[in-house]
């Protein structure tokens, strides 16, 4: 028995250690990112684990050179509505492909995960021509269509899942007191993804959020930036010259509210745990 | 499927129908051109600095890419790449998202903390890498000399034996956190009662994970494996930042940007990108069937 | 469907306003290259009643060119002046303005000569030169000094130097000490670096100016296999992957003994926390050994271009030829240490009490070797890429200098047949 419960005592605290690695490998380098930020000059060549000075300096003139306010807020309304309307186009879907039996089914998930499988140079120039059709080029919009082009088929494939999982009968008690699909989607099942919409909601948003090449192409003013463009476009006092602490500090300042919006949604995924009906 | 229910089944496939619409409509809209128009360019010899319409050439884009040894280097360095990273992240993933579904203590803080890496942009991700990374002033290996691990700097993104596993070690890195959510969706939908009746059954813990819980939260990870080597099979930023265009690392997208965009020659680079379009359709077919995920199957319930 | 889209869109966002002759100018990002360009920009503006926004593009040449590219190919008049690197007039050309009427005999004859025939396209002046750039030697002037070396003149000298040095240091218990760093990293900075190599060794510049073929040549392949000799003994083997930035964090903390890089670095390696403030000096790079050797060292630097779409040509035309004017050139050297194309410049005592020097490596500046890209033309990109990728297989030991030289004229005569320079 005792020697049971050391195995127990040993496998807990490797596990605690495994922990401990595993935090280590992913917060160091934003660690590293922070303390990089706090560096100027020739302080940033070299490796002390906590600046001797911290120099704020970094954190002012991110806002000061740029209209990095401006930027933030385009990103998080690019990344919003393309959240809002990826999870309404999908969840729709996936109640389709997820929950009705018709032919084609198969192809058409097909067809859609196939759009995620070019690579984004190659489709970058007939989306550059379609929005210069559209009108939307240099504006928000055009991040917003462009976008849905990877966070779409994600949002769909995804949902589509985790639909197939939901309970048969829930659905066929609902049917029987007379609920049409529409009503079975949003009053029955949609509360019950909780977890599922968050998570996916969630990795659409950072995926959005993290969006380089489509940024730089179809917007032109610095007005119209979003996040990441307006950060590789902090450049020294010459082309060749990387101002390593201000992009660093431009970093720690966009990556704090997506680790607040984790916070507020880990409550979420959470409570779909205790959202109640699945465990009957 | 009896006659009575069928009037129910017919109006349920018309609203199915419906609901299909929007997404279907919009998919169209956004990748309908951009993708028919890489295909037929593929097709050409189009050149962004040509003038004139660009030329019908038949198959000839792909013979030359067939015949080309960087295509190939490039096309073995992309699957590498992915085998590696998506197992490693498959594997690091599933172990971090059972942690994370157990009772401990400080389950929030190392919920957020884990998707840190996910959260930066991987412009400025790959370049903290990248000066963390640097030979001689770099704190990767300042540490290793430190602990006595390593007796002189390594070469980390120049040396061509470590280019491609750090490119790795960065990517699983980067986005072990999104397998993880994933997984940790699927876990929070499994109901309480099946663990219950398996601590009847005296089943341990290995065998819980084997015999339960794997199966259950198979399809959740499947779909989270094949999108992951979707976007690992077009990797780019990543091998870009960190080490240039480096025959030592070059991804397929490496290789499609630098036709398309650095020598404009629209015409083969849409063929490499069709090329590599058609290398992620096949490996995506082969994870379907190995992964036993039935496209067409009728709602599960359980 | 359209009308709808665009109205769902206008929901989430505004519409840029435009007022009627607002030049929109592409020049750097930040820091004081942009900050120049806008000061120089907003004058002309107040001075000519128009005015002008500044777009920031990427800093990377690779990315800046592949926004113009999609951006002229797509014939749109979002950017009336661009600032275009020294290899892009002839990828460039056919979406630019001819100048040629903007700049007269006598100013072309008093810039430098390298940088005008650069922008001559097809007998059309695409661009008028901004400012120039050459490779230079940077080395630490203290360390030769207390060791009894000179500068070096030839690069077997800088190897033997570099070598002497660094062992004893070493020995000294500096153990992170190198002799030399360089750009080698696989990118156009490798082409660079190569080149200089290269030609210094009177090897020519892989193509010439008729379009030639020259690579494969013995003194070519001598000037790599001994750049090859320089890896892992007296430059770190990560120098494979270093660009501009790298090779400086090197020698800025006082790790190595020489370093090429371009004169941005004088000011930041003389910056009041620098611990090699006041010990470093600026020299030309060494020539080759032989009877062909010279020093050599590549053009770089930018140029000011109107685009060809652009509706408003005629003021686009007198911003460029404003900004590139020798007051205003002379106003960017003295605050901002860019280097003038203006030749008298250089003789300008203000100019040189900014910049001291300006005046030594004139000749430098004035006989840098330009890279192919007017012979190339659209496929200069290409060329570079090929002849990059094999000096860098030669570098990491993974090829021989002289075989590899061979298959890579092989390569380019195939690229000249398909394309046609």
């Amino acid at each position: 028995m005792s020697a049971r419960r050391l195995r127990r005592h040993i496998g807990r605290v490797l596990f605690v250690l495994l922990m401990l690695l595993i935090a280590f490998y992913t917060v160091f380098p934003f660690y590293w990112a922070i303390v990089t930020s706090l560096k100027s000059g020739s302080a940033l060549f070299g490796a002390e684990p906590w600046p001797a000075h911290p120099a704020w300096g970094n954190y002012v003139a991110v806002f000061r050179d740029r209209p990095f306010g401006r930027n933030i807020l385009n990103s998080v309304i690019v990344a919003t509505s393309v959240v809002a309307v990826s999870l309404c186009l999908g969840a729709t879907a996936a109640f389709a492909l997820g929950r009705v039996a018709f032919r084609g089914r198969g192809v058409l998930l097909a067809a859609i995960l196939a759009v995620s499988m070019f690579p984004q140079v190659a489709v970058l120039s007939g989306l550059f021509e379609l929005i210069r059709w559209l009108g939307l080029y240099n504006s928000l919009g055009s991040l917003v269509f462009s976008y849905l082009i990877f966070t779409l088929p994600f949002t769909v494939w995804v949902l589509t899942t985790f639909m197939r999982e939901m309970p048969r009968e829930l659905e066929e008690a609902a049917v029987m007191d007379g609920a049409t699909p529409w009503v079975v989607l949003t009053r029955v099942f949609l509360p019950l993804m909780g977890p599922a919409l968050a998570t996916t909601g969630l990795l659409a948003f950072i995926a959005a959020w993290n969006e380089f090449l489509f940024a730089l192409t179809f917007t032109l003013t610095d007005d119209m930036r979003t996040v990441p463009v307006a950060i590789a476009l902090i450049s020294g006092a010459s082309s060749f010259e990387l101002p390593w602490g201000r992009i660093m500090a431009a970093s720690v300042i966009v990556t704090v509210p997506l680790i607040l919006l984790v916070l507020v949604f880990q409550r979420r995924i959470v409570a779909g745990l205790t959202a109640g009906a699945v465990k009957g | 499927m009896s006659a009575g229910l069928s009037a129910l089944a017919l109006e349920r496939r018309r609203a199915a129908w419906w609901f299909l619409l929007p997404a279907v409509v919009a998919v169209l809209l956004v990748a309908g051109w951009p993708l028919a128009r890489t295909i037929w360019f593929s097709l050409t010899d189009a050149r962004l600095d040509e003038t004139a319409a660009p030329a019908f050439v038949g198959l000839s884009n792909y013979l030359l890419l067939i015949e080309d040894p960087d295509w190939w280097n490039a096309v073995r360095n992309t699957v590498v790449f992915a085998v590696a990273s998506v197992t490693c992240e498959t594997l690091l993933g599933l172990v971090i998202a059972l942690a994370l579904n157990e009772r401990m203590r400080g389950r929030g803080m190392l919920r957020a903390a884990m998707l840190i890496p996910w959260a930066i942009p991987t412009v400025v991700s790959a370049q903290i890498w990248g000066w963390m990374l640097h030979d001689q002033v770099g704190v990767v290996n300042q540490a290793l000399l430190a602990l006595g691990l390593v007796e002189r700097p390594l070469a980390w993104t120049a040396d061509p034996d470590l280019a491609l596993w750090a490119v790795v070690a960065v990517d699983v890195w980067k986005t072990t956190p999104f397998m993880t959510l994933l997984i940790l969706a699927a876990l929070q939908l499994l109901p309480d009662e099946i663990y219950e009746a398996a601590d009847i059954d005296g089943l341990g813990p290995v065998g819980r994970f084997f015999r339960l819980t794997l199966p259950l939260i198979r399809p959740a990870l499947m779909v989270a494996v094949i999108f992951r080597t979707l976007d690992a099979l077009r990797v780019f930023d990543l091998m870009y930042v960190l080490t240039g265009n480096s025959a030592a690392t070059a991804s397929m997208s490496v290789y499609a940007r630098q036709q398309l965009v650095e020598f404009q020659d629209i015409g083969f680079g849409s063929a490499a990108a069709t090329g590599l379009f058609l290398i992620i359709a096949l490996a995506t077919a082969l994870l379907l069937t190995a992964g036993r995920v039935r496209l067409g199957a009728a709602e599960g319930g359980r | 469907m359209r009308a709808a889209l665009a109205l769902f869109c206008a929901l989430i966002t505004t519409l840029p306003a435009r007022a009627e002759v607002t030049l929109a100018v592409s020049c750097g990002a930040v820091g004081i290259e942009a900050q120049l360009c806008r000061e120089g920009a907003e004058t002309w503006a107040r001075e000519t009643g128009n005015r002008v926004s500044m777009i920031s593009t990427p800093a990377g040449a690779t990315e800046r060119l592949a926004l113009y590219q999609q951006l002229l190919a797509a014939r749109s008049p979002d950017i009336d002046v661009l600032q275009i690197d020294v290899v892009w007039p002839g990828i460039l050309a056919r979406h630019l303005v001819d100048l040629s009427d903007r700049l007269s005999e006598g100013d072309r004859a008093a810039q430098f000569a390298a940088m005008i025939e650069n922008d001559m396209v097809d007998g059309r002046l695409v661009a008028l030169p901004w400012f120039t750039a050459a490779g230079v030697l940077y080395y630490r002037r203290d360390l030769l000094e207390s060791y009894g070396r000179r500068v070096p003149e030839t690069w077997a000298e800088l190897t033997e130097t570099a070598q002497r040095i660094t062992d004893a240091e070493r020995a000294a218990g500096h153990a992170r000490m190198w002799g030399f760093v360089f750009q080698a990293r696989a990118y156009e900075g490798l082409t660079v670096n190569a080149l200089e190599w290269v030609n210094s060794h009177g090897g020519g510049t892989i193509v010439d100016p008729e379009g030639r073929i020259t690579i494969d040549n013995p003194q070519a392949a001598a000037a790599l296999a001994q750049a090859a000799g320089w890896i892992g003994t007296i430059a770190p083997f990560g120098v494979l992957n270093y660009a501009e930035e790298e090779t400086r964090a090197v020698f800025q903390p006082g790790n190595a003994v020489f370093m090429r890089n371009w004169p941005y670095a004088w000011p930041l390696l003389n910056a009041e926390d620098s611990p090699v403030r006041g010990k470093v000096g600026v020299a030309v790079l060494p020539r080759g050994g032989g009877p062909d050797g010279r020093h050599s060292a590549t053009l770089g630097g930018e140029q000011l271009a109107v685009s060809r779409y652009s509706q408003h040509p005629e003021e686009a035309a007198s911003l460029v030829v404003y900004l590139t004017s020798r007051a205003e050139q002379k106003r960017r050297a003295i605050a901002g240490g860019l280097n003038p194309t203006w030749r008298d410049l250089y003789d300008d005592p203000e100019v040189l009490a900014a910049n001291p020097f300006f005046g030594a490596l004139r000749d430098t500046f004035e006989n840098a070797v330009a890279r192919p890209s007017a012979a190339t033309g659209t496929h200069y990109n290409q060329v570079s890429a090929e002849f990059r990728n094999a000096v860098h297989t030669v570098l990491s030991g993974r090829a021989e200098a002289a075989s590899t030289l061979h298959r890579l004229a092989a390569r380019l005569q195939r690229l000249q047949r398909a394309g046609g320079w």
